[in-house]
């Protein structure tokens, strides 16, 4: 069981909780999600509490966190995206918050989990189709006719576009989710050899090394895939954003 | 105050705001400067090192495409009981929407509103 590389995946309750039929109780998962917010919010109050003109080294840390974040939202969606700057801003703390969270020892990784990445990118997509309706009226489906194509094809084109459109949320989530998880096993696959090699006597102790200079690589890589990964999921939400602001300009 | 920037500081002290904007202005030039050149580091050391990356972020692509039409033309079944034939139809046009993602997301393909934003622009060159 210990070997078992899915094992650390596993959704397990702590309080059951049933209303009406319909389960809701408090899982592991629930637990990082409240403690991602948590310690989310706890960093970030405390490290702004001081408010120096010379930033203390907390302080620093949440603003450039806030300068990154504004900096790819201003460049992808122009200072009219910065109105959705509180959403973008707590999807991308969430995202690598909970990433980075998943890193530690016995921790659960909630982004490794498909229901939960795909309700972060419907919750950009139904911003974007929202904001992109109030805003533009009829004119969001501009976003669906390219100019240029002959009639005789149009109809085909506007069918492969909104496919398109409609494919956005599903590659969000998916790419989100393949990394964290796809990384997690391998990492789980390379330590179990440490332990299964280790125990075939002293060859095996020699050979072992081999898989755990490759756990202490992946873990590194993993560090990097946590940040990349929230911040390309943080450039696509902007770029859809943009979308939703102009459709067609 | 100090020597090696006198004649700046002689303006500055004539007329403090219009020093500071300078100043300012100079600076933001620099900034701008760094940035374009931290930029092109970033993006050469991110197509040289994570592949990996690049490849799970088009096959996601290609996938979702595929998907989306396969699902859509599935509903389209259950709705109007013209079972395989949307399913057919919409999966071919889900192969199509994957291929135009997966182009779109190297840059090959243009967004669908770079067209339109050209033309804006060529109008406005004129009007001007």
């Amino acid at each position: 069981m210990a070997n078992d590389p899915i094992h650390q995946f596993q959704i397990q309750k702590i309080f059951p909780i049933e209303v009406g039929g319909v389960d809701f109780s408090f899982t592991n998962s629930s637990l990082f999600m409240v403690l991602t917010v948590a310690a989310t919010c706890a960093f970030l109050i405390f490290s702004t509490s001081g408010r120096g003109l010379v930033p203390s080294r907390l302080q620093s840390v949440s603003e450039m966190a806030y300068e990154f974040v504004a900096g790819t939202l201003r460049s992808a969606a122009g200072t009219e995206g910065m109105r959705f700057f509180p959403l973008v801003f707590s999807l991308f703390m969430f995202v690598l918050v909970a990433n980075l969270f998943g890193m530690f020892p016995y921790f659960f990784t909630i982004t490794s989990h498909i229901i939960v990445t795909f309700a972060l990118a419907m919750l950009v997509i139904i911003t974007v189709i929202v904001y992109g309706f109030m805003r533009n009226g009829m004119k969001f489906l501009k976003l669906f006719v390219p100019s240029g194509v002959p009639v005789a094809l149009l109809p085909l084109v506007t069918l492969i576009e909104v496919i398109s459109f409609l494919s956005r949320p599903i590659s969000l989530s998916v790419r989100l989710f393949a990394n964290m998880l796809a990384g997690h096993i391998t990492l789980k696959v390379f330590s179990g050899f440490i332990v299964s090699l280790s125990a075939l006597g002293a060859v095996g102790i020699f050979g072992s090394i081999l898989p755990l200079g490759m756990t202490v690589a992946l873990t590194a890589l993993e560090f990097l895939v946590a940040f990349l990964q929230a911040y390309v999921f943080t450039v696509l939400t902007c770029m859809y954003l943009n979308d939703a602001i102009h459709p067609s300009h | 105050m100090s020597s090696h920037n006198g004649d700046k500081e002689d303006r500055a002290a004539g007329n403090p705001e219009a020093g500071l904007s300078e100043r300012r202005a100079q600076l933001n030039r620099k900034l701008d400067g760094l940035k374009a050149v931290e930029q092109k580091a970033a993006r050469k050391s991110q197509s040289s090192s994570s592949g990996y990356a690049h490849a799970m972020k088009l096959s996601s692509e290609f996938i979702a495409g595929i998907l989306v039409g396969a699902g859509i033309g599935w509903v389209f079944d259950q709705w109007l009981g013209t079972s395989p034939l949307g399913l057919i139809v919409f999966l071919l046009l889900g192969f199509a929407a994957g291929v135009l993602n997966v182009l779109r997301s190297v840059g090959v393909a243009e967004q669908p509103d770079a067209k339109i934003q050209r033309e804006k622009d060529v109008q406005k060159d004129g009007s001007d």
